[in-house]
Parts: C-alpha cells; structure tokens; sequence
C-alpha cells in the first residue's frame, strides 16, 4: 500500500528557494559559488545543439531527484518517528540538498533551460515507515541511489565542470549514505567502490 | 564518445572485479540472471526509480510488454515516446547498457551499466519482483 501524501513543508520550502533566487543573482553558497566560479561564460562555452539539451536534461533530472530527497526528509522529520539528535541530522542533510537543488536550478538557468519545479505531490511508501529504522533505512536507499545517479551522470555531461559539480555532489551524499548507514547500526561503508 | 570509452571499461572491470566476478568481455547477453543480485544492483536506480510508484523516472511494475514510454500520467522525453521500444529482455539489456545511446535524446541522464553480468541480474529481479508483493498490491492497473 502506498499513500500520496502532501507533505506541508514543502510548498513553504519552494517559496523560500524562489524568492532565495529572486533576491539577487547570486545567492548561492560560498562553496557552490567555486564550483561554478569563473564559469560566468558557461552558457557560451557549452557545445551548441545536442550536447548542450543533453546537460540540460541531465540536470534536470537531477533536480527533481534533489526535490523529491528534499521533500522526503520532510516527511521524515514530520513523521514523529525521528529523535534529537537523528532527527537533527536528517534536517542538516536536507539543507544539504536544497543547496544542491539550488545549485542545479541556477545552472539550468544559466544554460537557457527551465527547471523543474517541485512537484504539489509525491508519493511516498509512508505505510512501510513505522519506526525510526524504517525511516533511517527509507533514506540511506535515497542517498544511495543518488550517489549512483550522480556517478552515473558524471561521465555523460557534455561539460567537463559540469561533471565535476555533480561529483562534488556526489561525494557529500556520500558521506550522508555513510552516516545513515552508520545510524542504523550497519557497516558504514561497505565497500571501496561506489557503483 | 568514443574517447571516453576505456574509461567506461575500465571502470566497469574494477568494479567487477571489486565484486569479485569475472567481466564479460564480449558484451555478450548473459541469459541468466541472479534475483538476489539484481536487487543490490537494482539500489542504483534508487534515486529515480521505485518498483510500484512514479518518481523521477517511471514505475517498474508491469514494464516487460510494456511499450517505452507508455505510462499513463508519466511525462516522458519526446525521444522515449517515439522510441517504438517494447521493453523485453532483449532491448532492456540494450537500453540499461547505454541509456543515452540507446534512446538518444532520453531525460535518462545515466550512463548504463557496462557489465553484461550485471544487467543479466538486474533484470532477473526486475522479471521476479513483478510477481512480488510491492506489485500485487500496486493499486493502479499493471501496464
Ligand atoms: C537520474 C535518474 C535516473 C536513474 C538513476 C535511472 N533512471 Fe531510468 N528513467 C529515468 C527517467 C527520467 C526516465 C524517463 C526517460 C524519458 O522519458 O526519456 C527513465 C526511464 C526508464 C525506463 C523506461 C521505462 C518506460 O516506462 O518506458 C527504464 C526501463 C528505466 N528507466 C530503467 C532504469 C534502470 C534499470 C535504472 C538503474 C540501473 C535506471 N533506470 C536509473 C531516470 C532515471
């Protein structure tokens, strides 16, 4: 059984991201600034046609991926079923991927593309969710597919500092698959290789 | 492309081998395929993908017969729509080996899954789970 729930945090989170982008052109962190500096010509430098679409999409596929973490760590935090200090973690890492939503909103931009709004719903498994294990285990597998969709990206980018913003990415989520997996009393990093 | 390719092989080798199997080297479709293994692979769609449930990318349910792009209420690229795909063994195996490829123009941003070994496994659970409980108690229609 699965349920469309609407998670009430959300909407307020997309307004805040909005008018976070509407206050000036350059909002954004001081370490996603780096990722990006210098890169003021990325629309120009992109290959035309093709390969610049392609990094679009990528992108932007991303960035609903990135809505839809930020919209279950909501879920979670609301579920009731998170305490001090998990539940503090899992507020820390979503701020985390509003800045990578950010992030990737603004570069879709950049390049001329429209991106991708959060969505008014999502489904989630709410009713497999019934403790805080569930819900630590609900969001490892989301980092840990985010992780391989990163990694999977990286090599497709048309734009070379492209693929290096999503491995920076990538390496942040990570460390949250890590920590989560820690959390959860398993082995925190099972392997040298992410795949 | 073309340039990038024995970087893709060689990641694929050292993850294979990090799994402690042998790589294909022909490429070749591996007929069978372990369920158990495929679920492990199956983590990397994750962030995307659910077996009974629309995300990023579309449900899994129901998806050998299905036509490529075909669920109703998923937007999918214009690419994926005219593919004239119908998702078998056969153009799974194409399709999860070189998304971009295979389908040009998809919003599937992936680079695919190089080990034949691999895909055989993924698409064994993919074949299993369809009979498993997330599907059976998929409340939309299985296409
Ligand atoms: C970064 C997100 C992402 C990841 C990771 C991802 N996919 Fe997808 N997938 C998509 C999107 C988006 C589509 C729709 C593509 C389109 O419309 O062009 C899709 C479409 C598909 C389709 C076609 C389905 C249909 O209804 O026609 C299949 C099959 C598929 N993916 C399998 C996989 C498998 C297997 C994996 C893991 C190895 C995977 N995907 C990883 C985003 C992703």
């Amino acid at each position: 059984m699965k349920h469309a729930i609407r998670p009430t945090g959300i909407a307020i989170a997309a307004d805040d991201r909005r008018s976070f982008l509407r206050r000036s052109g350059l909002v954004l962190s001081g370490s996603a600034i780096a990722l990006l500096a210098g890169r003021e010509s990325l629309a120009r430098d992109e290959a035309e046609g093709a390969a610049k679409t392609s990094d679009i999409d990528i992108l932007n596929t991303a960035l609903g991926a990135e809505l839809e973490a930020i919209a279950a760590y909501q879920v979670g935090a609301e579920s009731g079923l998170l305490q001090k200090p998990v539940l503090s973690l899992a507020v820390t890492f979503q701020g985390h991927h509003r800045q990578h939503a950010d992030l990737l909103a603004k570069t879709v931009a950049k390049l001329g593309g429209k991106p991708v709004e959060p969505r008014s719903k999502y489904d989630f498994p709410v009713a497999r969710l019934k403790n805080q294990a569930d819900v630590l285990r609900f969001a490892a597998g989301l980092e840990q597919g985010a992780v391989s969709a990163y990694l999977g990206a990286v090599p497709v980018f048309g734009n070379r500092d492209l693929a290096k913003a999503a491995a920076s990415i990538l390496g942040d989520e990570a460390m949250h698959w890590a920590i989560l997996r820690n959390a959860l009393g398993e082995v925190p990093v099972p392997s040298a290789f992410v795949s | 492309m073309t340039a990038r390719r024995p970087a893709t092989v060689l990641a694929g080798i050292l993850l294979a081998a990090a799994a402690g199997s042998v790589p294909a080297a022909t490429g070749a479709i591996a007929t069978e395929g372990d369920a158990g293994r495929g679920k492990e692979i199956y983590a990397r769609c994750g962030a995307c993908h659910s077996l009974d449930y629309d995300r990023v990318g579309p449900h899994h349910c129901g998806l050998f017969g299905r036509r490529a792009g075909s669920v109703e209420g998923f937007e999918y690229s214009k690419a994926m729509k005219n593919s004239k795909l119908v998702w078998n063994s056969e153009t799974l195996d194409r399709f999860i080996a070189d998304p971009l490829k295979t389908v040009p123009g998809t919003r599937m941003g992936y680079a695919g899954i190089p080990d034949a070994r691999e895909r055989a496994d993924l698409l064994a659970y993919l074949r299993a789970s369809n009979d498993g409980p997330e599907c059976s108690q998929m409340s939309a229609p299985r296409r």
